[in-house]
């Protein structure tokens, strides 16, 4: 949240629009996501120009109001309300904190047309007792009647509120930082504050030594303050603190917050008292130690680094200070801290002990070193102003920061040729200097630096054309498209064959479902035991804890959600990655079907999904990928499925998958299930090839045969085939017959046969020898017996 | 009787039967009675042999002209009774044709999977490749590559899950697509390629949060591909998507695999920019993030970034669905209600 009435204390804004301004702002890179301000409409100034009791009331007064335009009749309870005061009325449709909004109304009987308010009211003050006493806010004399008083008092503040992207964390989260920001938009100049101070003869080394033993503080500074005394902060600190977030505490705490949310840069106030005279800068060690701000202990690690007094732990460097050198109300004298560490080991810190600062948040981002002795001093300049402070004299330093100078090289073109724009070198110039980039032109190339307050930027082209672009705005990128050679677009690897199968699935009638990966372990293994399950370290939920082998699970649970809405007839698939304990993964397609597959009851046409039905949908989906005569199906035995109605389905005699029924203790509902590695079937097919149809015609006959029931018609159809020779061409199965006239454990299965010979019309005589050797074969193989028909 | 009154008395005979005959069988009847070889017509042809000759022609005259006006009457009543009988079948087949019909259905798509097919075709019609990675993926190549070294803050705003130490985890984005996609050419050459894919971040799931999502990932990599190529190519795809009325722009943004980075805004197609629920306050609405490929990128993956650029661009699948179909709730996609699913096996309106 930033006070651009604050930021008004670094760069000229007077002649702007700050709607119109965030709008820029959003434009060129931060996002103003809100803009709040205090302004209240329908508030005017007003003179009371008469003032008498309330003639039903012992405290209420009837007050005639100057608005400027007009004169209006207000009632009011205040004990200061008195003729000629000048006042702030709120109108009719005004809105004051809390949503109060004013209405015309009658207090006991008497009209009123507003309320002349307190500041406390207009969420200008506390509401306490005190300011509750104070009664209305008495204007000046010369008060200008009819406008706007929050104006007038100079208390109208706009906050933005900012959403930041990371890299620019760490220098838009602060005021100056933000006005800087305007400044490269605005084309200004920013103006830092007031650092300057008195120092008294007394040195800071006479009283303390600086010692870092860690190579994670780049750079550590401290002045010293004595005779501080402890009081309420200025009116503009605390409003600008509560603006920001914060609670305002007292003068001393408050100023280390105030600079911080300038700077940036975090502040520490050590009682030096409670201190000692010595700092020592070092990693923890494992398992020490220290009593927090916020009255907890917290064990350290050795990635943690610490402040010490060479014994104690004084502080968690960049996190929080211990209780054992807090300020508290008798402080008198304060060591400043003003140091940088390292932002991963700020991060694992934090992280490690769950406790997030507004200090180690801004260590986390990277800090700019140049704010380091800026923000030290401007604690000084506060704490003698607003304090009573007294400075030392001296410095305690300890400073091993790189200050290597960001340079980049770069040339016009380049930045052209990235953005696809075509600026000029004075374009490009202008936009340098903007941002506050020293920047010189030799040649052709720019040779610029980047100041230290933008870390953010790399010494590479693509940051510096992305500062320039951005500014220079990206309304002006044209509309182009790549010139790249064209070649049409293709599915690489696997895609392809994902695709026509889904849309073959779906053109058979199937709904393609989207379910989660990750699911509950019971699920898991209800179809696959073959591999593991990878089980996530951290999961969520034990629902989501699972990373699934199989699909079918929740294909189940769709068919349940679906069926708990009345849904009846549920044919889905879905093709998904699957993962094993390997790692590896498989895409699989899911088949769940339930309920009827054609339904149209009036008319009495159903099509009831089966086993025969599903074992359809995937000879259809094999066919349809080449793979005809090369698909087989064999019993199995799969957990939760039905054990005398499911199926492996192979091709080329090798298990691709399964299909069949769900076991009915495993579900209520009879459901048709399979799933396939889609891998498996991405194997090459023949091409494709026409195919004459015989010009002679051919001789059907028909044959039943009784057989054991156990027989499956597969094997029967095996010899069949094998006995046919090449003239037998299709054979079909057209009754499968148990019950009357069938003894009980055999069952009659009746096969239409179709004979045709390419070259000749066939004779039914050598028909009839065929079906013969046929029928032979089969009552010699299976102790068969013809049936006659 | 003469026989001339044998013929007239003959031919009343049968004009009054045929007048009471009803239906086919009687005609048949009837014409088995009078027309068949014994007959009464049959039998007047037999008084013909004892007439002489000149009489005989006459009568035969006669006789023949009586049969063929029999003959035609039976036709005549017989074409009458078939049209009666035909209309009257066709009477008794009239169904009730608003009863309803038998379902013929054809499997609905799911709804992102809807999206993404027309993506994907209007892309490749471009010249872009579809790919795919695995949704298991190295840190490496998740973030590592990507310019996300261990630490990196930009790692926090993706909670990733992570498997087996850390090396290994569940995608956060479908960006490492672009590092697979890049290592795998031999030596550098031109890509084009989109990736769809399957998402996961560690986010509660609520109206408009879901720990799986599908990004549309996509990456152009050429010599001289600039940020206006950028800025076009998503302009095509949000008018393609959205209606040749929507505007577009982009906004400076940061991701740390490109730059410069952007958000890719689009106008309101609901309110032309005026502000309303689904834009507010704005008129305008993020749908996804892009850049040019940051050069450490370029470097990590064999392109040298002097030679090569490129831009990147990536689309959140259920946000574009949730907008373009109005859609209040990510969940929808993943519970698969075959209801609100059948809506979506149909063509694209204009």
């Amino acid at each position: 949240m930033i006070s651009m009435n604050w930021v008004k204390d670094y760069i000229d804004l007077d002649n702007e629009d700050l709607n119109e301004l965030a709008v820029k702002v959003t434009n060129s890179g931060v996002n103003v996501e809100n803009i709040i301000s205090n302004h209240i409409d329908n508030l005017v100034i007003g003179e009371i120009i008469n003032c008498e009791n309330h003639p039903d009331s012992d405290h209420l007064h009837v007050c005639n109001v100057n608005i400027g335009k007009e004169t209006i009749q207000i009632v009011c309870g205040a004990l200061n309300v008195r003729k000629g005061l000048k006042v702030i009325v709120a109108l009719p449709g005004a809105i004051l904190p809390d949503n109060f909004e004013i209405k015309k109304s009658k207090i006991r009987g008497v009209e009123s047309n507003g309320m002349i308010c307190a500041l406390f009211e207009l969420g200008l003050e506390e509401k306490t007792e005190e300011n509750y006493n104070k009664g209305i806010c008495e204007l000046d004399r010369n008060a200008p009647i009819g406008s706007d008083p929050l104006e007038y008092l100079g208390v109208c503040d706009t906050l933005y509120d900012l959403d930041i992207h990371k890299h620019r964390n760490n220098d838009c989260t602060n005021h100056i930082g933000f006005a800087y920001e305007l400044a490269s938009i605005l084309g200004k100049k920013v103006n830092l504050p007031d650092e300057s101070y008195n120092e008294i003869k007394d040195d800071i080394n006479n009283h303390f030594s600086l010692d870092v033993s860690t190579e994670n503080c780049s750079y550590y500074t401290a002045k010293m303050v004595i005779d501080l005394k402890i009081g309420e902060s200025p009116e503009f600190i605390k409003k600008r603190l509560v603006s920001a977030g914060m609670r305002s505490i007292n003068n001393i705490v408050d100023i280390s917050n105030y600079v911080m949310l300038e700077y940036g840069q975090p502040l520490h106030f050590f009682d030096k008292e409670k201190l000692g005279d010595k700092i020592l800068v070092r990693m923890a060690n494992d398992n020490e130690d220290v009593v927090t701000l916020d009255e907890k202990n917290r064990v350290l690690t050795k990635d943690d680094i610490v402040i010490t007094d060479g014994k104690r732990v004084v502080a968690i460097a960049g996190v929080m200070g211990a209780l054992n050198t807090d300020v508290d109300e008798n402080t008198k004298t304060v060591l400043i801290e003003s140091a940088i560490f390292d932002s991963k080991h700020i991060r694992y810190t934090s992280r490690n002990l769950n406790l997030r600062s507004e200090a180690s948040s801004r260590y986390e981002k990277g800090l700019n070193y140049e704010y380091t002795l800026s923000a030290l001093n401007r604690a000084c300049h506060l704490l003698e102003k607003y304090a009573g402070g007294k400075v030392l004299k001296g410095i305690a330093k300890y400073d091993n920061v790189d200050k290597t100078k960001k340079i980049v090289k770069f040339s016009r073109q380049e930045i052209n040729s990235l953005l696809g724009m075509n600026m000029t070198d004075d374009d490009i110039s202008k936009q340098l200097d903007k941002l506050g980039f020293e920047h010189e032109l030799k040649g052709d190339k720019f040779i610029i630096i980047i100041p230290n307050r933008r870390i953010d930027i790399d010494t590479n082209m693509a940051d510096i054309a992305e500062e320039i672009g951005r500014l220079y705005g990206y309304h002006n990128l044209e509309n182009t498209l790549p010139k790249s050679e064209s070649k049409p677009g293709r599915y690489v690897g696997d895609v392809y064959i994902r695709k026509i199968i889904s849309k073959r699935l779906r053109n058979l009638g199937l709904n393609e479902t989207k379910t989660y990966t990750l699911i509950n372990p019971k699920m898991a293994d209800m179809f696959e035991n073959e591999h593991k399950n990878i089980l996530l370290p951290n999961p969520m939920s034990i629902d989501k804890s699972v990373i699934r082998k199989s699909i079918l699970p929740s294909l189940i649970n769709v068919i349940d959600y679906n069926k708990a809405r009345g849904i009846k007839d549920i044919n889905i698939y879905e093709i998904s990655k699957v993962y094993y304990d390997d790692f590896n993964e498989e895409t699989k397609i899911a088949i769940a079907m339930n309920g009827n597959y054609i339904n149209n009851d009036w008319n009495n046409v159903k099509v009831k999904v089966d086993f025969y039905l599903l074992k359809g949908i995937i000879e259809n989906l094999l066919d349809f990928l080449g793979f005809k005569n090369r698909y087989s199906f064999e019993e199995s035995n799969i957990n939760n499925m039905h054990p005398g109605a499911t199926a492996n389905i192979l091709i080329d005699n090798k298990k691709i998958g399964f299909m069949g029924r769900i076991h009915p203790a495993t579900h209520k509902d009879e459901i048709y299930l399979a799933e396939l590695s889609m891998n498996a079937l991405d194997i090459s097919v023949k091409p494709l090839k026409f195919k004459e149809i015989s010009k002679f015609p051919s001789i059907e006959k028909d044959v039943a045969f009784i057989i054991d029931k156990t027989i499956s018609s597969k094997l029967v159809y095996d010899v069949i085939k094998k006995s046919g020779g090449r003239l037998l061409k299709e054979i079909k199965v057209f009754d499968v017959y148990t019950g009357e006239n069938i003894s009980e454990n055999k069952k009659s299965i009746a096969y239409n046969l179709v004979f045709e010979d390419s070259t000749k019309t066939l004779t039914d005589i050598e028909v009839t020898e065929i079906v013969n050797k046929i029928i032979n074969d089969v009552e010699n193989k299976y102790n068969a017996k013809l049936r006659n028909m | 009787m003469n026989k001339e009154e044998k013929i007239k008395s003959l031919s009343l005979e049968i004009s009054e039967k045929l007048e009471k005959v009803q239906d086919l069988k009687m005609l048949n009847d009837l014409k088995i009675e009078y027309l068949s070889k014994k007959g009464p017509v049959s039998e007047l042809s037999s008084l013909m042999k004892d007439l002489d000759n000149e009489e005989r022609k006459k009568f035969g005259m006669l006789l023949n002209s009586f049969k063929n006006e029999i003959n035609d009457k039976f036709d005549e009543i017989r074409t009458k009774l078939e049209t009666e009988e035909l209309n009257k079948k066709l009477e008794e087949e009239k169904i009730d044709i608003s009863l309803p019909a038998t379902p013929i259905k054809i499997g609905s798509p799911n709804i992102l999977e809807r999206l993404i097919e027309e993506i994907e075709s209007f892309l490749m019609n471009m010249g872009y490749d579809v790919v795919d990675g695995p949704e298991i993926e190295k840190d490496l190549y998740n973030f590592e590559l990507l310019n996300l070294p261990k630490g990196h803050p930009a790692r926090d705003a993706q909670d990733t899950f992570y498997l087996k130490g850390e090396e290994l985890l569940l995608r956060s984005q479908t960006s490492p697509v672009q590092v697979r996609t890049m290592l795998s050419k031999e030596k550098p050459e031109p890509i084009k390629m989109i990736c769809p894919g399957k998402t996961y971040r560690r986010d509660d799931d609520d109206a408009v949060h879901s720990h799986q999502f599908t990004q549309i990932e996509g990456l152009v990599i050429d010599k001289d591909i600039s940020l206006s190529d950028l800025k076009g190519t998503f302009d095509i795809i949000a008018k393609h998507l959205f209606g040749e009325d929507v505007q577009t722009r982009f906004r400076p943004s940061y991701y740390p695999f490109t730059e410069p980075s952007v958000e890719m805004d689009i106008s309101c197609f609901n309110c032309h920019g005026q502000g309303c629920n689904l834009c507010k306050p704005k008129g305008w609405i993020t749908v996804g993030g892009a850049g040019m490929v940051h050069p450490d990128v370029l470097k990590n993956c064999g392109y040298d970034p002097n030679e090569w650029q490129g831009f990147a661009f990536g689309f959140g699948a259920e946000r574009i669905a949730m907008l373009k179909y109005n859609i209040k709730d990510i969940r929808i996609f993943y519970t698969n209600d075959l209801r609100e699913m059948e809506v979506f096996d149909r063509k694209e309106g204009e």
